[in-house]
């Protein structure tokens, strides 16, 4: 947890789940053995971070804590190990670009330089009317679609500077853009359309 | 050349329909009693024939693993976690079987666990796989409703119950104890061995970790014959195996092929080749991020398998194999893997905690050349001080890739180092 305050990091003075999140979390919960409550903490800190607006307030994991029956110290420890709990505000878009070497062969830092020049921020930063925000991550899981990045929960792939720019635009005119690749691939398949299971939807072993 | 009727994985694309109805189609769940009916020693010993390894990376005997369960409980509950954590840079195939044929996954994981004697199984996704997090929960919760799990799965009068957890972004969860200590709500940091999970694993109850492509290839080797799978790869070195081609070839892709395919074959015949020609090729890291890159000269003849590259100080890892051409800068290309293993280490065992830190940034002065030469002795060197003195392998995951570089490419090292000080030299005259 970060000491200081940016501007625009306004601690919100309580925190309790909505009824929805509140069933969502016991349903969580209900998956562990009786006692065992504390293995829904990842889970909790997530709803509690969707419910405000992509970042965990202090007394958010306070309340994710009570519930669990945890000491908050337990809470803040898992809070700050893993990357996908923000703690300070994040734009509405929160882009997270993989800046690992499958991507990196492939022209992810012509993407964060799109990224920087078309938003005007920096890694890090979030853009002043708060749409947007920018960081780089390691390898998030879609080499053979790289160079790709992940914007809150959607995945972009085989990316250039010319078809991110066009992504961003779009989100920034409140568009829902195609997810996946943007060169209209299948999956992992290769570009062009699979050379392999050609007759899929065959019984495996016929 | 795998034939497409041998391969397990018929939806790695997404072709097809991903739900239920298209899972039976295509033959999952297709009479899963029969097989549980095997009993545990018949399933256990069928996997053992078939030589299957696991797929996570250390390529360790399935069956073999699962033989190490009690075969009486002691009165605990016992597990299956399904690893589903895939960060090993480089590494996308768990992703295509959990978004696109989740029913294959829950197959296996009830004929694994059965076949291990385990009450319950958790299915630990990478959190940032959120859309494949929401087809998993789909099909898990299709499974219940059609009766193929849960209370009396599939009509064998086994109770079994798989649930869903999401990581939140670390990779070291990949490795297996990380992962349990993050599944009881910790943070993810590994534990010492022994004990083994198969005596103290999740809750301090019996538990067995495996990747997702073990167990969802377990039902297909059940019904198909260990004899089957053993035919296909090489001994020892049995089965299929999901590749993923990333880099700087013209096609990246994921491909299901036999295990022993000639790398070169791989990359021709699926990927489109090499940018700009075989000829074209710098090096291949064969096995994702952990592994040692090799040169051109051994990639033109190595098999893809776990005891052929092991040959070569490389490994199979899990099978993601990134390719450099000849523009790769490639002290840049490991730096950045350096920087990976930095970011990444879970701060518990000081040689890795300091010495990823102190790795890059040796490596990232060895991008500009500035260094001497020396240096490099110093820097392989501390990969060894790292290597083999952490609680887990991350801290060798760390050095191997640098170890790599050094062996194949310590003259473009060299050549860095000098050209720099010629042209500080030029500059002070």
């Amino acid at each position: 947890m970060s000491a200081s305050q940016s501007p625009g990091h306004v601690e919100p003075q309580s925190f309790t789940f909505t009824p929805e999140n509140k069933a969502e979390a016991d349903k969580l919960i209900a998956r562990y053995p009786a006692g065992r409550q504390q293995s829904a903490v990842m889970g909790l800190l997530w709803l509690a971070q969707r419910q405000s607006g992509g970042w965990l307030p202090r007394a958010a994991m306070e309340h994710v804590a009570e519930t669990l029956g945890m000491a908050p110290i337990r809470v803040y420890e898992v809070a700050t190990f893993y990357t996908m709990y923000n703690l300070k505000p994040v734009g509405q878009h929160h882009i997270q670009l993989c800046r690992t070497t499958p991507c990196w062969l492939r022209g992810s830092d012509a993407l964060r330089e799109t990224c920087e020049k078309k938003l005007g921020i920096g890694l890090k930063e979030v853009t002043p009317d708060g749409k947007f925000s920018l960081i780089e991550v390691e390898c998030l899981g879609a080499c053979v679609n790289a160079p790709m990045l992940q914007i809150n929960d959607d995945f972009y792939e085989d990316l250039d500077p010319k078809s991110l720019e066009a992504l961003l635009d779009a989100l920034a005119r409140g568009e829902k853009p195609k997810v996946g690749s943007q060169i209209g691939r299948q999956g992992s398949a290769p570009e062009g359309g699979p050379t392999t299971l050609l007759n899929a939807g065959a019984k495996a072993g016929e | 050349m795998l034939r497409d009727e041998d391969r397990v994985f018929r939806n790695l694309f997404g072709t097809e329909d991903w739900r239920l109805a298209g899972a039976k189609r295509r033959g999952i769940w297709d009479n899963t009693k029969a097989l549980i009916e095997r009993g545990r020693d018949g399933i256990v010993d069928e996997i053992k024939k078939s030589e299957l390894r696991g797929r996570g990376g250390a390529g360790f005997p399935t069956g073999l693993k699962w033989s190490f369960m009690p075969k009486q409980s002691d009165g605990r509950p016992s597990y299956l976690v399904v690893n589903a954590d895939e960060s090993e840079p480089g590494t996308c195939k768990d992703r295509d079987m959990l978004r696109y044929d989740p029913h294959v996954l829950l197959e296996g994981c009830l004929v694994a666990g059965f076949a291990m004697g385990t009450t319950a199984c958790y299915i630990y996704i990478r959190g940032e796989f959120y859309n494949e997090a929401v087809n998993l929960q789909i099909a898990i919760d299709e499974a219940y409703d059609a009766g193929l799990i849960g209370k009396n799965a599939c009509g064998s009068g086994y109770d079994y119950q798989i649930y869903l957890h999401r990581g939140a972004g670390a990779y070291i969860c990949g490795e297996e104890t990380a992962l349990l200590e993050s599944l009881e709500g910790k943070k993810g940091q590994p534990r010492l061995k022994p004990p083994f999970p198969a005596a103290v694993g999740l809750y301090g109850c019996p538990t067995t970790v495996n990747n997702v492509e073990s167990i969802a290839v377990t039902p297909t080797i059940l019904r198909k014959g260990a004899a089957w799978w053993s035919a296909l790869g090489r001994p020892k070195n049995t089965g299929t195996k999901v590749f993923c081609i990333s880099g700087h070839v013209n096609k990246p892709c994921n491909v299901e092929e036999e295990m022993g395919i000639p790398l070169k074959q791989l990359i021709e015949k699926y990927a489109g080749g090499v940018r700009g020609g075989w000829d074209n090729l710098l090096a291949i890291i064969p096995g994702g991020a952990s592994v040692p890159c090799l040169p051109k000269s051994i990639c033109d003849t190595v098999l893809m398998d776990f005891d052929s590259l092991r040959e070569v100080k490389s490994g199979l890892g899990t099978a993601a194999v990134i390719v450099m051409d000849k523009s790769t800068d490639i002290v840049a290309a490991i730096e950045r893997l350096s920087h990976f293993y930095m970011h990444e280490s879970c701060g518990q065992c000081t040689p890795c905690r300091e010495g990823t830190g102190w790795m890059w940034r040796v490596m990232e002065r060895m991008v500009r050349g500035d260094a001497e030469v020396a240096e490099i002795d110093a820097l392989l060197d501390v990969t060894t001080e790292v290597e083999g003195h952490t609680i887990c392998a991350l801290g060798d995951a760390a050095a191997w890739p640098i170890q790599g570089l050094i062996r194949h490419f310590r003259p473009e090292m060299e050549r860095r180092i000098n050209e720099r000080r010629g042209r500080q030299a030029a500059a002070a005259e």
